[in-house]
């Protein structure tokens, strides 16, 4: 089974029918693996922050979500995961493309990269760092422990996971 | 009328429908007005009222109304192509238009000036958008409820607020509350 088919099968497996996204390279394929899933409803976002309102409506609504974004995107969220996700206590598992790392070819990349997990050790959120192929075989225990503590869960995806740039 | 002249209008006909409602101001009123269980009170997160109640239209088949205010919707505007490219039937977007930030102390908003957020909801593909006066907005809410099309109501109201509480639940409680009558 490709990552990608790991992935969704491991969403679709947690109960989680809508996910939102924003697109990132290293996640086209995952993408389309989501949008062709029957069983998952995708609404792509323009803005991550308005991915999480989508997915607090649509968890309130009885429908496990997630989110898919890029570690750019960290820093425009802090807002909406302090007042939103984490003060009504929402679970919210995201999978996020760790940009600027080994193998980026875009300075500016690392300039997010720096601060992404500072931003989300300071925001107590809980993160894992998908780095070796292998490492996707956590990912159903960490969507069990998100729904288990109703938390924002971080799962950075980085460019040796994907298997490059 | 102010904003709060218009929650006090529409809370009996929203009062049995599941409502997401605007940080500020717009949640202390409608909480001072008509407190219900079907009421998700946004105590921070400007913005999102919208993206909040279009996830809760997308996943369930109740209606959803969120209420919204223009500085709010200009904060988020790609809120509108996202609504407009996944419409929901049960989906009403009421936008209270009083140009101003109210809950800020009455800073002008653009679109009390040239940005008509009527015209920007059509052309980010809405199909459905209606714009009213103030006091038009129950009827054009009863119409939305009784039709079975996703609905952009903007309401032109003045701006202007009264005193009111702020809101001391606390928001696991609003949230599960909330739940529970999406439930039930």
């Amino acid at each position: 089974m490709s990552v990608n088919d790991k992935i969704v099968s491991d969403l679709v497996d947690n109960d989680i029918s809508f996910v939102t996204t924003v697109p990132c390279k290293q996640l086209a394929g995952v993408i389309d693996a989501i949008d062709a899933h029957q069983d998952i409803m995708h609404v792509p976002s323009n803005k991550e922050d308005e991915g999480m309102g989508l997915c607090a409506g649509a968890f309130m609504g009885g429908k496990r979500s997630a989110i898919i974004m890029q570690n750019t995107a960290i820093g425009v969220t802090v807002n909406t995961l302090a007042t939103l996700v984490q003060y009504y206590r929402m679970p919210l598992p995201m999978l996020i493309s760790y940009r600027g790392e080994l193998g980026e070819p875009v300075a500016c990349q690392v300039e997010m990269a720096v601060h992404t997990k500072a931003i989300l050790a300071q925001m107590n959120i809980p993160t894992y760092h998908f780095h070796h192929e292998d490492d996707v075989n956590e990912l159903d225990k960490i969507l069990k422990y998100t729904y288990m503590c109703n938390k924002p869960v971080a799962i950075l995806t980085d460019a040796s996971f994907w298997k490059g740039y | 009328m102010i904003r709060s002249d218009v929650l006090k209008d529409i809370a009996p006909v929203i009062a049995e429908h599941l409502v997401v409602c605007n940080i500020g101001l717009p949640s202390q009123e409608l909480h001072l007005i008509d407190d219900q269980p079907t009421n998700f009170y946004m105590l921070g997160t400007m913005g999102l009222s919208s993206s909040i109640g279009l996830g809760l239209a997308l996943a369930q088949n109740k209606k959803v109304i969120s209420i919204d205010g223009d500085g709010s919707v200009l904060t988020n505007f790609g809120t509108l192509p996202t609504i407009a490219n996944n419409a929901a039937s049960n989906y009403i977007l009421l936008i209270i238009d009083n140009g101003s930030y109210g809950s800020t102390g009455d800073q002008p908003t653009y679109a009390g000036r040239k940005t008509s957020l009527t015209k920007v909801a059509q052309a980010c593909g809405c199909d459905n958008v209606v714009e009213c006066k103030a006091e038009d907005t129950k009827a054009e809410i009863e119409k939305a409820l009784a039709g079975d099309e996703m609905t952009i109501i903007v309401c032109k109201c003045e701006s202007g607020n009264i005193p009111v509480p702020v809101i001391t639940m606390d928001p696991v409680v609003i949230r599960q509350r909330f739940m529970d009558a999406v439930a039930s």
